[in-house]
């Protein structure tokens, strides 16, 4: 596996370059919270591409994993442009590590609901916190509204 | 559409904006299943993560626990006996059939077809039985272990396997005849739930899915792992990537994978099973009264869940050296020293350690590559795991391929792409 590891300003940059290169399948992006050993930026966010062949199926070169160093401000883009499936990606590290994207102002929690309140796998989330319970949501005016309590109605 | 529907199977809600029939946009939303693995992983001693791995994909949870216990490995430096080697791969082999066996019967019974689905599912139970035989537990297996797994094959395993495996071959050839060329089936999945190859790629997919777009893909070939790269079998690929070719390519592996079962089972070194067991309290007993020196050579008979744990298998399906493994029965009922090595394992905070780093293992998965990437900081707990569900990657594409469709495909793109919750939502 080859570790390259990139100064953030220069992530999408680099991404652009390896897709350019051929590595067309962006296999994972995830993150680490190195807060708990005491590192600044906390996180680090992994990116990791493969190039697949798609006649034999097999890699053509090795792997690589790009990595950054990122703090809560959002300066990393998002990399949808390069492979749609970063989108969901991203999605999920913002959802669960609270990194936000720049170019990405309303981004939307992948798992959780959007009153959960935190980013629980940041080391400083607690374990055992509870969350408020939700009500029914209200649904927009033009919308189906599901969660309505049934009504009395005088049949004829 | 979701996330309580009768024709879908887990919980998931599709957002559909409608045009009389056809389907114009389409919004997947997930979570209702999670259950936060990845923040209980980091709370837990390595070894407790495995149960928790079960729920992931619990279709096939012999794949999870073998994927991060080969990351945790990879970590600590230890390769595990050639033995345990192949009965991981039988364990998993069998976990890939139950899979793609529940994910054409429940596709195909949303289609209207019951009758495949009793079959397929009755072929699925002949299979729980072997799982059941080998690990003790249907489906919260927990079979393997960091630095091995948790025991030997039982007594008569082969001959049960085989029969087994003959009941499964009739219920695909059943189901094969009663799918492949009927009329009302084809209408349903031929052309329906397309995808090309380059979008599969740009989204990540992999597994059957991927193979089905005519992509021969497989960790097994491209990254081998275990004994793959000594045993044969074909990489069945479809060419439309349709509904249609998702359904055959998973019958075509559900006969490789039985080949490669019957290839371990043939080709396996031997274990030894000669010497007859002793009651472990009895043994216990002697220990306490000092008589270790008649202990020395006899197997500890324990209870069903610690059986084939005994020192004679131990050997052949464990790696050695104390520190990563728990130690064979006898030397804990008969040694001190074992005794100790026993205690500081399972004791909180103690227990096994593993350096500090981080690896990255993929393994395919009934679904597709499924990856651990696991951090340690030295401690006796992970630092973090992450799992990449090949679940995820599938679902995100998911609407390109309902959208312009009719509302009656979503149900059997759905049921073809094997969406299983406890690993998409994790």
């Amino acid at each position: 596996m080859d570790i390259r590891k990139i100064e953030t300003a220069l992530v999408f940059e680099t991404l652009k370059g390896l897709k350019d290169q051929g590595y067309n399948m962006l296999v994972d992006l995830t993150a680490v919270d190195n807060s708990a050993r005491g590192r600044a930026p906390r996180f680090e966010v992994v990116y990791r591409v493969a190039s697949l062949d798609l006649g034999t199926g097999l890699e053509t070169k090795p792997r690589v994993e790009v990595r950054c160093e990122v703090g809560s401000d959002p300066v990393l883009r998002s990399a949808r442009s390069l492979w749609p499936i970063a989108d969901w990606l991203e999605r999920e590290v913002w959802d669960m590590f609270g990194i936000p994207f720049a170019d990405r102002p309303d981004i939307k929690r992948l798992l959780l609901y959007e009153e959960f309140v935190g980013h629980p796998l940041r080391k400083d989330y607690p374990i055992a916190k509870r969350q408020p319970l939700m009500g029914p949501r209200e649904e927009p005016e033009d919308g189906v509204n599901l969660n309505r309590v049934r009504q009395k109605v005088d049949y004829e | 559409m979701g996330p309580q529907h009768p024709a879908m199977h887990g919980v998931i809600r599709l957002i559909l904006g409608l045009d009389g029939e056809r389907v114009k946009s389409s919004e997947v939303e997930i979570g209702y299943l999670h259950r936060a693995f990845e923040k209980h992983a980091e709370a837990e001693p390595w070894n407790n993560v495995v149960p928790y791995t079960d729920r992931l994909n619990y279709v096939s949870p012999l794949i999870n626990g073998t994927g991060y216990c080969l990351a945790v490995e990879k970590l600590l430096g230890v390769t595990i006996p050639e033995r345990g080697q192949y009965l991981r791969v039988v364990a998993c082999e069998l976990s890939r059939v139950t899979d793609h066996l529940t994910c054409v019967a429940a596709s195909a019974m949303e289609l209207g077809a019951f009758t495949v689905f009793l079959y397929l599912i009755k072929a699925r139970e002949y299979l729980y039985q072997l799982v059941d035989d080998l690990t003790g537990a249907r489906v919260t297996t927990s079979y393997c272990r960091v630095g091995g797994v948790k025991a030997d094959l039982p007594d008569d395993f082969q001959r049960k396997c085989l029969a087994a495996f003959a009941g499964v071959r009739e219920a695909v050839r059943d189901a094969d005849r009663l799918l492949t060329r009927n009329r009302i089936f084809m209408d349903r999945v031929e052309g329906t739930g397309v995808l090309s190859r380059e979008d599969a790629v740009a989204y990540g997919i992999t597994g059957p899915f991927l193979r089905s777009t005519g992509v021969p893909y497989d960790v097994r070939r491209s990254h081998p792992y275990l004994v793959y790269d000594r045993l044969e079998f074909e990489v069945p690929v479809g060419s439309a990537g349709d509904n249609f070719d998702r359904y055959l390519v998973r019958l075509a592996e559900i006969e490789q994978s039985m080949r490669i079962v019957e290839q371990c089972l043939r080709l396996m070194p031997k274990g030894s099973h000669s010497l007859p067991p002793m009651d472990a309290s009895e043994m216990a007993d002697l220990g306490k009264q000092g008589k270790t020196a008649e202990l020395v050579d006899r197997t500890a008979g324990t209870c069903k869940t610690l059986e084939g744990a005994d020192r004679n298998t131990h050997d052949h399906i464990r790696a050695g050296g104390p520190g990563a493994v728990l130690p064979p029965k006898e030397e804990v009922y008969g040694s001190i020293e074992g005794l100790m090595n026993h205690f500081e394992q399972v004791m909180w905070t103690w227990g096994l350690k593993v350096p500090a780093g981080e690896a990255y293992v993929p393994v395919e998965g009934g679904n597709g590559e499924l990856g651990f990437h696991i951090v340690s900081d030295g401690k006796n707990k992970p630092y973090r795991v992450r799992c990449r569900p090949p679940c995820l990657f599938i679902m995100a594409a998911l609407p390109k391929m309902l959208n312009g469709g009719y509302v009656a495909d979503v149900v059997a793109t759905f049921g073809s792409v094997n969406m299983i919750a406890g690993e998409l939502d994790r």
